[in-house]
């Protein structure tokens, strides 16, 4: 008899804070009371709120507990799922209900931070046990695919898929529904269905997510597909660097063969489909579609011109559907619940949700899906909780080393493919780094630089060459030896690489600077002609000035630095005791070390 | 796995062990399980109403949880039925008491007068 359940987070981020270790001393202390016939330990996919991490929720009550230590599990045991008393100090603030009955909590689902979500692709991460096929068939898993086996013909599946408006969410935004009609009108014997899971962008980590949280899903879309097109055969592309997600998926795919859900005649029908997972060794470029086939092959992971397109030469050189994790994780909710349920969400041309994963200078970090639409002040402000310690918000990074940025004063723009596409900025995968005004544009834009140059494969010169370059010219800026042509040669070989590269990753590699120059050019000007750097990061603008008669000459930054080169003044300043201390400027390594000690803010970047 | 049938059969057989994580609950039973509660008997009280809620299949309606001390410790065990606005306070429960509760008040919308604290308090 089980009479409450004990919901873990297994996803990385709360397993690299510890949520092993605490299920396993659960389980022990659990034996101990002599209730562990009474309760289930569950483990899940990630809940979203990485921040309060390790996440354990109680229900049926509910209870949301962050941040949960090893020695608060024989409190919780003995106090909650004992003698049903909730333990308040570490129940998660907003959940905590002012009034008088303190037993009854807010559920979470009205907190601030999930109340705007709608969860339709996260819908069983943090519900689920993703290692139990059979919670999966609890939510309705599978039956989209017994639904399309024995009810739909391939065309009408492509049709529902199309009439709900669904784009792709890797980054590009192609509409599904067509991208499987292409495939599906290409004449072949073998066709495949391959999922895209080499999430590469930094920030990002909804793919990684959903794998976790919620692998069958993924299975049962590429199975749907496969019906769709006419594929048997399906591979998973996922990066070695992903061991949870790998693990789950394979366990997951075991399963499901046992089941007899992947495999030969399924549900009694003609149709046999099956799936193997290959691993990516961590190559950016492999995230792009066409290098990501090569990789498959077994050849070195380099692009290929387009066309032919996947869906006419793709895999092995037959027609192939290649789609991002967070698309299947919609495949099976729009069979069930109909294209138009779908439509319902979102803007007119953007339809549905869509999973950010929120990091840099937020409150709330993890992650949200969001209805399309809805503003990226509502994402900041009220999801995420707002920017921490006081700080202003300056922008928000989309798109990773692809995309652009958002400024402060286009934040309540909605969000969607067309807008910011229209901005300049890009979807892209999800990833959303919030800087406030403690960072530099042209810092970032640097940051991005540097990352695509790196992961640039190598296969066509204005990639190779041109990102060289432009990072060159950058590195110039933030050196304050930039001057205003290299501004407008910068422009000039960003449009030359966006026109003639190759493939994606050299296509948009420039969009980082684009953008900030777009929104954010008297940062490069301040750059260039005054030699600041208006957020103080560049250290080759920034000087470091100790302000006299603020000084109450304590000597901690003189013990702070680590080159020696705060020194003793004569002068005492009016109302002190001790005289005040300089930095001889020449020897400075910008550390920051003397700003951080400073108690009495009398060090400041100038 | 041939047919929606066997399909079925496991969500129905899962479906218990989820719908404790996802149902919305307009009632809520919570037994006493402070140290008090739990001496004189609330273990097997609280037992007997996850296992009755379950087999009458009213899991999605229900939910059955527990809390601390409720200050009457010489009433326990003490259970509170809540529905919609109203509260039903009962005392002294059994696990027979409690298979009678979910038949007459859970089901029947009757609350069980006698075992209240209203009469035992007369």
């Amino acid at each position: 008899m089980i009479r409450s359940h004990v919901l873990i987070c297994g996803g990385t981020g709360c397993t690299s804070s510890g949520s092993i270790a605490l299920r396993d001393l659960l389980a022990e202390e659990l034996k101990l009371k002599g209730i562990d016939e009474e309760v289930k330990i569950v483990m899940t996919g990630c809940f979203g709120l990485c921040a309060l991490g390790p996440i354990m929720i109680v229900y049926p009550e509910g209870t949301f507990y962050s941040m949960v230590q090893k020695e608060d599990i024989p409190e919780i045991v003995e106090e909650h799922l004992l003698k049903g008393r909730v333990v308040e100090r570490l129940v998660y603030n907003e959940t905590k209900n002012n009034e008088e009955k303190k037993e009854v909590h807010a559920s979470l689902n009205d907190t601030a931070f999930y109340k705007k979500q709608k969860r339709v692709a996260l819908r069983n991460c943090g519900v689920i046990n993703p290692e139990d096929i059979d919670e999966y068939i609890a939510r309705d898993g599978y039956f989209a695919l017994e639904k399309v086996l024995t009810k739909m013909t391939p065309d009408e599946v492509i049709k529902e898929i199309l009439d709900s408006g669904l784009r792709g969410r890797g980054g590009g935004g192609f509409p599904t529904g067509r991208k499987w009609a292409f495939t599906k009108a290409s004449v072949s014997e073998k066709k495949y269905v391959v999922c895209n899971a080499d999430e590469g962008d930094p920030g990002a980590f909804m793919d990684r997510s959903l794998l976790e949280g919620d692998p069958h899903a993924l299975i049962e879309a590429m199975a749907i597909c496969g019906y769709a097109i006419g594929s048997d055969q399906g591979y998973v592309y996922v990066r070695a660097e992903y061991p949870i997600a790998v693990k789950r998926l394979q366990l997951a795919i075991d399963q499901a063969r046992e089941y007899g859900l992947l495999g030969k005649n399924i549900f009694g029908t003609d149709f046999s489909f099956d799936m193997e997972i290959r691993l990516g060794a961590g190559a950016f470029v492999c995230g792009e579609e066409t290098a990501l086939m090569t990789s498959i092959e077994g050849n070195r992971g380099e692009p290929r011109p387009r066309p032919p397109f996947p869906a006419v030469k793709g895999l092995f050189g037959k027609p192939t559907v290649e789609n991002n994790v967070e698309t299947f994780a919609n495949i099976a909710q729009i069979i069930l619940n109909g294209a138009e349920w779908f439509a319902s969400m979102g803007t007119e041309k953007s339809k549905g949700t869509k999973v950010f994963a929120l990091g840099g200078k937020i409150k709330n970090t993890g992650l949200v899906e969001i209805p399309m639409g809805i503003t990226l002040r509502e994402i900041i402000d009220e999801i995420g909780g707002g920017v921490p310690n006081g700080k202003k918000f300056k922008a928000a990074q989309t798109g990773g080393p692809s995309g652009g940025c958002i400024p402060a004063h286009l934040m309540d723009v909605e969000v969607d493919y067309d807008n910011l596409t229209a901005m300049g900025c890009m979807m892209g995968s999800g990833g959303m780094i919030v800087m406030d005004e403690d960072n530099c544009m042209v810092d970032m834009a640097k940051f991005f630089l540097e990352f695509t140059v790196d992961e640039s494969c190598g296969k066509c010169t204005p990639c190779r060459i041109g990102t060289k370059r432009l990072l060159e010219l950058l590195d110039k800026i933030t050196m304050g030896e930039g001057t205003l042509e290299d501004i407008d040669r910068m422009e000039e070989l960003c449009n030359y690489i966006k026109a003639n590269s190759l493939c994606g990753l050299g296509q948009t590699a420039p969009n980082p600077v684009l953008a900030t120059l777009k929104f954010f050019r008297d940062e490069y000007i301040a750059h260039v002609v005054d030699k600041k750097c208006p957020a103080g990061v560049c250290k080759k603008l920034v000087t470091f000035v100790i302000d006299q008669d603020k000084c109450i000459g304590c000597g901690k930054c003189a013990k702070n630095c680590p080159v020696d080169t705060i020194v003793k003044t004569d002068y005492i300043a009016p109302g002190h005791k001790l005289a005040s201390y300089k930095i001889e400027t020449a020897k400075c390594v910008k550390c920051g070390a003397c700003v951080d000690g400073c108690k009495f803010n009398a060090i400041s970047k100038q | 796995m041939k047919s929606l049938e066997e399909l079925k059969a496991i969500k129905a057989k899962m479906q218990d062990k989820v719908n404790l994580r996802t149902s919305s609950a307009q009632t809520r039973i919570v037994v006493g399980m402070a140290t008090c509660g739990i001496a004189a008997g609330a273990r097997p009280v609280l037992g007997a109403f996850v296992e009755g809620i379950n087999e009458a299949g009213l899991g999605d309606e229900v939910i059955v949880t527990q809390t601390g001390c409720i200050g009457i410790c010489q009433y326990e065990p003490v259970v509170e039925v809540y529905k919609g606005d109203e509260k039903v306070t009962y005392v002294k429960m059994s696990a027979d008491r409690a298979k009678e509760v979910i038949e007459k008040h859970i089901k029947g919308g009757q609350v069980v007068a006698e075992y209240t604290i209203g009469e035992a308090t007369k």
